[in-house]
């Protein structure tokens, strides 16, 4: 990665262009003509002007200060960092699916709609659940809505009582804030230390004023919670419902179904199990399954098969209503189509039982240089309390940081909160088992320099294109736009 | 004659009648590492005991401040409100709020200098 | 065998002989028995790129869209997309980067944020921007939520005049949060000032405007409205089509308090209603209010200028149920895909495009006037859309113009019965007077 630090403002030259729209065709009348003139700006928003050459090469110095999935190793826990089959770019690409508008009408968009339709069954059929929706955008917002509709449906039978969701501790931040965004009241309960629930604790929590339960299975410490029927049964019978955060569902693809456990509503992050890119932070997609009983809830509008063809009905008058402008991120869930199409039901098992593989693999590899969180076998990834402090003493924050000079990025640190000095690894099965090597190496290699030359470590990153940067400085004084110098 | 106070919750409350001037200890400052924004509440607004009256930031983590006792905002140190680091530098003298006190008897629930000590070496 | 999974079967052996198990299945041990799934899923098998592409082909093949002239809008336009567009958003490094929490080898994309905050901010003329939200209706709802934040208040004033899936989206948004929705009836299709001052009070936390509103009129009383909305200590939040901020006064010379928006406009195709974005802008003094996350720019170890996500304990991962919202994932990519559309047109082009656009459905609107038995919905002063009605259902008239290749636009019924004749038509620049004559020459000829 060279150096590369212009900002795209400082290319421009008024006299230069990128792009060029063809000439009017019809006559030319003055904005003033037919428009008020109050309602006109002085002056063009200020947007820079440059050369397409200039344009393509700012991006493409930029990129090379990245680093992609397609760059290396991404064990991020809890992010499910596999490769982005290519195929699905290109098929997202087809101007047959790209170039049709929202609002065209259902018999010109039946292919469109068939998709759905047919990702909806496959995603019931992975997760167990009876119905989904594609709408949710991301899988915060498939939470949220997951939420509403458990306020929805308790609403519905006159229970306006149940106010408080139960989250365990060592779940993600978004559960909490998407137990606000659907004005719900958060109730968070201390899991036992291998981060299995706590019954004790669960049984104490239920009551009449329990909208339901969310739960990640397998959990953040990548455990599979065994208890779970019981704790199905004892939310059910207390007239709660039970969420599964999708999170983690690369473990069980196959193998086991959230439907099959007791769940009632079910997200997935398309953008994490089923291989559509991160884009640097989106888009993703995160559908939303439930069970029969809550059907009526789920958003509007859905496809419904009419005879021979398909259409979307808004004929659902429990429904919550819309959470996004339309269908959801098409062009998304499109490439997750693909890949399941492409690992069939064979593919995507093998996928999960070599996600566990390799997870295993490179835990137990690491078990003499770092503690175990929980010394059992994992599943698809699993957690790290930091290096074993009986070789050397290094904080988790510079092990990660050392990991960039050896060129992968680094695990998720200090999560879930529940372990001390956390590295949260997660290999996914796309990776080779050369390159756990080269990961294991790296790791182990850390810790002997963190015993033999600390300051190397505490120092790093030393070959990255920026060093450490000054957050303090940026969020004491925040410059958050750029502006040109007096 | 004034009198110091401190709470479980690492604020300290230096009394002088029927007014009290509320900040953060220097253990809790050391505990946050670097600040970088305060929020304080507005003048005359009235707080209990034991309501979050504001919060203070660092750059990976984000703290209530706890009202140690009921009262009405006096003033705030908007000195702050630029140079939040002011309370790293030294917290006992960068206060954050002056307060009527509603109810003196709340006092009692509060520690002594020596009972905040040995309550912080506890922890 | 599958081209994803690395690992062979002999890999396999090796990996579990290393650590000390015989089998896979060992792993799994753990899921009790009755949880298993004993059978196979109910999926076809793998199939290959070959297979696939014939089956894709197959399907969008079901879809028209491509080859007809396309007359659609209500918030999605079709638009020339410059090529480069698709060049940078291909490069892997960008795609298939996770959000940049490891900033050192995140450059690239924070800089790409931090350059998208100055451009948004430039076109919105507002002094603080976002890194993007999902899309321009939960941005409204994103918005709302500030406004209640900031002022204590529980209730939200809209015109009946925008986008209707905005409103069903910010009707969902408030109901769950227990605040208040209170939708004022329009003006012949327009936001009056005194309409407003029948419903805002001491109670009222925010005022959305939408301009150009959703029959594509220009909204004509906003500075009256502005100031009306501030004398009663409530937040205006403007939300607005980007390309017209071309020619258009932006958000911040009304003064505006939230500036936001649907970003497909900017460069992003029509992909069946997404993945679009929605931009989000504000005056400084909310930027601690604002969701989502945003870039700062700060200086490394050695001095170098350097970019990282800052005020961070606003989000999700720090302040959980406290947090300003619970967006985590956003739109980035199509927020990159914006950032190289606006700075690919650059000040001029944006212009270009946009008075291109506003006098192209101008001459459409005026050939219908003058040529054929249609009417405008509301004959007052419109953008670049417009609604048109006659005595014939809208959908017959949808029908023609479908057998000539042509998408006429949307039956404005979704707005209620009284529109049932009613068409909303869209011009971008992207349509020629070819295509518009042919357009005129089918609803002349309709019965």
């Amino acid at each position: 990665m060279k150096t590369y630090e212009t900002l795209i403002f400082e290319l421009s030259n008024p006299d230069r262009r990128a792009f060029e729209i063809p000439k009017v065709d019809v006559p030319e009348e003055s904005l003033e003509s037919f428009l008020p003139k109050g309602a006109l700006r002085g002056e063009a928003p200020e947007l820079p002007q440059v050369s397409q050459v200039d344009l393509m090469r700012h991006y493409t110095n930029l990129s090379n200060r990245n680093y992609g999935l397609d760059t290396g190793f991404y064990p991020l826990g809890s992010c499910t960092m596999k490769y982005n089959p290519k195929i699905n770019e290109d098929m997202a690409r087809l101007p047959n699916f790209t170039e049709t508008h929202p609002m065209q009408d259902d018999s010109l968009v039946q292919g469109n709609l068939e998709l759905m339709d047919n990702l909806d069954q496959m995603l019931c059929e992975i997760t167990g659940m009876d119905k989904m929706t594609l709408q949710p955008i991301a899988g915060s917002h498939g939470e949220m809505l997951g939420l509403m509709l458990m306020k929805a449906y308790h609403a519905d039978k006159g229970d306006h009582n149940r106010k408080k969701i139960i989250v365990p501790d060592s779940s993600h931040g978004t559960n909490p804030a998407s137990v606000a965004m659907a004005g719900l009241e958060v109730v968070t309960i201390e899991s036992k230390e291998n981060g299995e629930g706590d019954l004790d604790a669960l049984q104490e929590a239920m009551g009449d004023d329990v909208a339901g339960l969310m739960l990640t299975n397998p959990n953040t410490l990548g455990l599979f919670e065994k208890q779970i029927q019981e704790i199905a049964k004892m939310v059910h019978e207390a007239g709660g419902l039970l969420y599964y955060d999708g999170a983690n569902t690369n473990a069980i693809m196959g193998i086991t179904r959230p439907g099959d456990m007791g769940f009632d509503i079910v997200h997935l992050n398309l953008h994490k199990t089923f291989t559509t890119p991160h884009g640097g932070g989106g888009p993703g997609s995160g559908p939303v399954g439930v069970k029969e009983r809550l059907i009526p809830y789920l958003p509007v509008p859905f496809v419904e098969k009419k005879g021979a063809g398909y259409k979307l009905s808004y004929d659902a008058p429990k429904s919550v209503g819309k959470i996004s402008n339309y269908y959801g991120n098409f062009g998304i869930y499109l490439r997750a189509y693909v890949y399941i199409l492409s690992m069939g039901y064979n593919g995507l098992k093998r996928a999960s039982e070599v996600a566990v593989l390799n997870a295993n693999y490179v835990m137990y590899s690491l078990k003499d240089h770092f503690k175990l969180a929980v010394d059992r076998p994992c599943k698809h990834e699993f957690v790290l309390a930091g290096i074993n402090t009986d070789i050397a003493e290094m904080p988790t924050v510079n092990i990660a940081k050392r990991l960039l000079d050896y060129g992968h990025h680094p695990p998720t640190v200090y999560f879930p909160l529940i372990v001390h000095e956390a590295l949260m690894v997660e290999p996914t099965e796309t990776e080779s088992k050369e390159m756990l090597d080269d990961f294991i190496e790296a790791m182990k290699a850390i810790v002997e320099e963190s015993k033999n030359d600390p300051e190397l470590v505490k120092t790093a990153p030393h070959t990255t294109p920026v060093r450490k940067l000054d957050e303090v400085g940026a969020a004491r004084n925040p410059i958050v736009r750029w502006e040109p110098e007096e | 004659m004034s009198e110091l106070f401190f709470t479980k919750k690492h604020e300290w409350v230096k009394v002088e009648g029927d007014h009290a001037t509320i900040g953060i200890s220097d253990y809790a400052q050391e505990q946050l590492g670097d600040i970088v924004f305060i929020e304080l509440p507005e003048v005359d607004e009235d707080f209990e005991q034991g309501d979050d009256f504001g919060v203070v930031e660092s750059v990976k983590a984000a703290s209530d401040l706890y009202m140690p006792i009921s009262g009405k905002i006096l003033e705030v140190n908007e000195e702050l409100e630029d140079a939040p680091e002011l309370v790293n530098e030294d917290a006992m003298e960068n206060w954050m709020i002056k307060v009527e006190i509603t109810n003196k008897k709340e006092l009692e629930d509060l520690l002594s200098e020596v009972q905040y000590k040995d309550f912080i070496e506890e922890e | 065998m599958f081209p994803y999974i690395a690992n062979t079967p002999q890999d396999e052996k090796d990996m579990l002989k290393a650590i000390g198990f015989n089998s896979i299945e060992e792993f799994f041990e753990d899921i009790p028995k009755e949880l298993r799934l004993n059978r196979d899923l109910n999926l076809k098998p793998a199939m290959t790129e070959a297979e696939i592409k014939v089956h894709m082909e197959k399907l969008g093949g079901k879809n028209q869209g491509k080859e007809l002239v396309n007359f659609l809008g209500g918030g999605v336009y079709d638009r020339h997309i410059p090529s480069v567009i698709n060049h940078v958003i291909s490069r892997s490094e960008f795609y298939t980067a996770y959000t940049p929490y490891q900033p050192e080898i995140s450059q690239g994309t924070l800089q790409v944020i931090f350059e998208y905050q100055t451009l948004i901010t430039n076109l919105t003329g507002m002094d603080v921007s976002n890194a993007s939200l999902y899309d321009g209706a939960s941005a409204v709802a994103e918005a709302a939520f500030m406004a209640v934040d900031k002022t204590r208040n529980k209730e939200i004033i809209v015109p009946d005049n925008i986008h209707p899936n905005t409103l069903r989206v910010l009707k969902t948004y408030l109901h769950f949060k227990d605040l208040e929705l209170v939708v004022v009836p329009t003006n012949e299709g327009t936001f009056s000032k005194a309409a407003l001052e029948e419903k805002i009070s001491e109670n009222t936390a925010g005022v959305v405007v939408q301009n150009p509103n959703f029959f594509g009129l220009v909204e004509d009383e906003i500075e009256e409205i502005v100031e009306l909305t501030h004398k009663n200590k409530a937040l205006l939040i403007m939300s607005v089509d980007p390309i017209t901020l071309g020619v258009l006064k932006s958000p911040g010379d009304y003064g505006a308090d939230i500036a936001v928006g649907d970003g497909q406009s900017l460069g992003n195709g029509l992909n069946f209603g997404g993945p679009y974005f929605g931009f989000l802008a504000a005056t400084k003094k909310l930027i601690r209010k604002m969701p989502g996350r945003i870039a700062g720019q700060t200086l490394d170890k050695d001095g170098k200028r350097g970019f990282v996500l800052t005020l961070q304990t606003r989000e999700q991962h720090i302040r959980r149920e406290k947090a300003t919202s619970n967006i985590c994932t956003n739109q980035a990519l199509n927020a990159l895909a914006a950032s190289v559309y606006m700075v690919a047109l650059g000040k001029k082009g944006i212009a270009e495009v946009a008075t291109q656009s506003a006098q192209k459905a101008h001459y459409l609107y005026n050939q219908i006037l003058e040529k054929t038995n249609f009417k405008p919905v509301y004959d007052k002063p419109f953008f670049m859309e417009f609604g048109i009605t006659s005595d014939i259902p809208a959908a017959k008239g949808k029908e023609a113009l479908l057998k000539e290749g042509i998408l006429g636009g949307i039956e404005l019924r979704i707005c209620g019965e009284q529109f049932k004749n009613a068409l909303l038509v869209a011009v971008t620049e992207k349509r020629t007077k070819e295509e518009m004559d042919q357009f005129v020459q089918v609803l002349e000829g309709l019965k």
